[in-house]
């Protein structure tokens, strides 16, 4: 694997490889005092994000210091990014620089996939933290991490992702990535927050939670950002929520054992309950702790493939 | 005396044969092949049986000059039409400063003039600024040197409803057209591709086709209501093909062009990321391609304009958000409209002369162009090679800009020369 850029033809081998590296890297860390492998000693990775994110932000750092890797962050505000000049030259530079990986947050869909073509000549790795309302690969197997420890296999395990599928890149990668690991995928919410063109996804969809919840193993709550409710696309925040919200009665409805997962950053009260949010059925924590791992399993399956140092 | 003999065309593709001797800028004479005896200093084109026709006529270029001369200028963008076979083109408005005043469209017109290459009648912004807001001076832009003919607002829709009225209402008094790009603005808010199950998948906000279509309907019943002539630009979809069929069967006096590249691409180039495909209005899905090919065919679309619209490396080579839309188009017309309808038996070359000369030229009221091919009428004339393939090179391409979709593409249909009211201005790909 050169790039991490989308979950969209991530082959189910490719995915499971990476998913057991990163549960292979958990149980090594577990309880250690000192959480540094020497896997990707000598190696260079920047962080590149053009919009603010702190947790994933973070959470790329930390994957790439506790595998011993060089971390750079650059944010779009503290460079010549800022300056005006273009994606193109900004990541021409880094690799110059010595980057052996750029891991790219952008407002773009699709910037992740033209950086992989300017930097294909030079061997530099892209990940794909997050391109517009595309593709947001981590996530999608940081939250399947999680969902197999809690579920085991996903094969026709029944998940829900709520919410706003429209503008989700969250959503999107799930969605290829829970059909490619054999899950059945619905997806609720209003019509004005599902794209045009649904119909061709392998999920099938809904505008009734309550009907849905009974057989769901998980239920994927995604984050209804301001904009969106100042934008027209439901009459108001209470509608909304009532609607669409998973609130306490709700969770009840959930069969035993189900999971509550949600890629932060919440508005409790608003898509989810703040009793939901810390009740025993949320891995919502869990997510974020296997978030690292699995990003460590990324570098590692992207860098440390060939001749790279292995820990 | 210039003279040129054209020995051994077929004209509009048909029939034997024949010499064609150009003098003084008409067809003098048209005659069996080998009938003809020109003078001493003659000069011959043959033709070995390539197809004669019409010089082409395109309604929609964008030449960028005043104010992007970095991307094409008049003499750039004259060079690539008359390479591609056209002998009169329609200069846009949306330049730097906007083409919305006498002193703007006249200027165009002398340099497409000095320039010689081409006829170059330069378009009038509607509304002053492109902004949408007031009334440009049409009229005095109409009365000047440059007899400004055509007048759109194209890169904007003129969206409010009441400003167009008044467009279509006072174009009546000055027997000229008026153009709409069609793009209801509320619906593209943030667009950046059809939408559709690509787009979707992509994740790029949808370019819905009701955003046209509304348009278009719109239009189409002010026009009506106005007794005014209409033209729609660059028609992308199914549905617009439909509302276009019902005006015109109410006598509703609209006209309408598609793209070359509407006639082949699909937004399945979307998977290449790369925003050479990105275009206003955006690449359609297949079932809109097809019907664009039969609507041009059967008439309700009544010809192909290219929407030529050169850019600058850096507003391509970027990301597709921030990559300006529009794509070259002059020089490759002819192949795309040959691959695409006289390949698959849609139109013949009498057809293609129809969509690309006769049509164009009749609607923007242009005496000399688009005239039939016989003694008397003037020699704006393209002789076509109908059986040469050719692969395209954006880099070899006359205009300065580059960006062509159609880069390594092999096309049929290659342009042996052209002539404008009896001078070669091209010919074997050259600059005459």
């Amino acid at each position: 694997m050169k790039h991490l850029l989308t979950t969209d033809g991530l082959a189910e081998d490719a995915a499971t490889a990476i998913l057991d590296t990163a549960d292979e890297l958990k149980r090594t860390l577990l309880g250690r005092e000192v959480k540094k492998l020497p896997t990707l000693r000598g190696r260079t990775v920047i962080t590149m994000f053009y919009e603010n994110s702190t947790r994933t932000r973070v959470s790329f750092e930390i994957a790439g210091k506790w595998m011993s890797a060089d971390v750079v962050n650059v944010s779009a505000g503290g460079s010549s990014v800022g300056k005006g000049e273009s994606l193109r030259d900004t990541a021409l530079t880094l690799a110059a620089a010595g980057a052996d990986c750029v891991i790219v947050r952008h407002p773009a869909s699709g910037a992740a996939h033209r950086l992989a073509g300017w930097l294909s000549e030079g061997g530099t790795s892209v990940v794909n933290a997050g391109d517009g309302t595309h593709e947001h690969p981590t996530q999608a197997l940081l939250d399947a991490a999680t969902l197999r420890e809690r579920l085991g296999a996903l094969k026709d395990r029944r998940i829900a992702i709520v919410g706003d599928v429209l503008h989700s890149r969250v959503a999107r990668s799930n969605v290829h990535l829970l059909a490619t690991l054999g899950a059945e995928v619905v997806l609720v919410a209003p019509p004005t927050l599902l794209p045009v063109g649904v119909g061709s996804w392998p999920v099938t969809v809904s505008h009734d939670l309550d009907a849905e919840l009974p057989a769901l193993d998980a239920v994927m709550m995604l984050r209804v950002q301001a904009e969106r409710m100042h934008g027209g696309f439901f009459p108001s925040a209470r509608e909304y929520s009532i609607a669409y919200g998973l609130n306490e009665a709700r969770l009840g409805l959930l069969p035993e054992g189900a999971v509550v997962l949600h890629p932060g950053p919440m508005l409790r009260g608003m898509e989810i309950g703040s009793a939901v949010a810390d009740a025993p059925q949320s891995a919502i924590t869990e997510q974020v702790r296997n978030g690292v791992h699995v990003r460590m399993a990324v570098l590692y399956h992207l860098l440390a493939g060939d001749g790279g140092e292995r820990g | 005396m210039n003279e040129i003999v054209i020995r051994g065309a077929r004209l509009y593709g048909e029939g034997d044969p024949v010499d064609v001797h150009v003098a003084d800028g008409t067809i003098a004479t048209i005659g069996e092949a080998g009938a003809v005896t020109p003078g001493e200093d003659a000069e011959v084109i043959e033709a070995r049986g390539q197809v004669l026709l019409p010089g082409f006529v395109d309604l929609h270029t964008h030449l960028r000059e005043p104010g992007r001369e970095d991307t094409e200028t008049i003499d750039s963008g004259s060079a690539a039409a008359a390479l591609g076979g056209y002998t009169a083109v329609f200069a846009m408005a949306n330049t730097d400063p906007v083409a919305d005043n006498a002193v703007v469209v006249e200027h165009v017109w002398r340099r497409g003039r000095e320039v010689g290459l081409v006829d170059v009648h330069p378009v009038g912004a509607v509304t002053v600024g492109l902004k949408g807001e007031k009334l440009a001076e049409m009229g005095t832009m109409a009365k000047s040197v440059a007899g400004v003919r055509l007048f759109s607002d194209d890169g904007h829709c003129v969206a409010d409803p009441l400003l167009m009225r008044r467009a279509l209402e006072y174009s009546t008094a000055l027997g000229v057209v008026v153009a709409q790009h069609a793009e209801e603005p509320r619906l593209t808010v943030g667009a950046q591709a059809h939408e559709g199950e690509r787009a979707a998948r992509l994740g790029y906000t949808g370019w819905p086709s009701s955003a046209e279509e509304s348009i278009v309907a719109r239009d189409c019943v002010l026009a009506r209501h106005a007794g005014a002539r209409l033209h729609i630009c660059h028609v992308s979809t199914t549905g617009t093909v439909d509302v276009l069929g019902w005006a015109k069967g109410l006598g509703i006096d609209v006209s309408a062009e598609v793209t070359p590249h509407h006639l082949l691409l699909t937004d399945e180039r979307l998977a290449t990321y790369d925003p050479v495909n990105k275009v206003n209005p955006p690449l359609r899905a297949g079932a809109d391609v097809e019907r664009m090919r039969r609507a041009l065919a059967d008439g309700v679309i009544d010809c192909v304009a290219t929407d030529h619209a050169p850019h600058a490396v850096q507003d391509k080579d970027c990301e597709w958000a921030a990559a300006r839309p529009g794509m070259l188009g002059l020089q490759t017309a002819l192949s795309i409209v040959a691959e695409t309808m006289v390949r698959p038996g849609l139109l013949d070359w009498r057809g293609v002369a129809r969509v690309m000369s006769e049509r164009p030229a009749e609607i923007a009221g242009l005496p000399d162009q688009g005239r039939p091919l016989a003694a008397g009428e003037p020699a704006n004339l393209v002789l076509v090679d109908p059986d040469a393939e050719w692969t395209v090179r954006g880099a070899e391409l006359a205009s300065v800009a580059a960006n062509t979709p159609y880069e390594g593409m092999r096309l049929p249909a290659v342009v042996s020369a052209t002539l404008l009211r009896g001078r070669i201005t091209s010919r074997e790909g050259k600059i005459g």
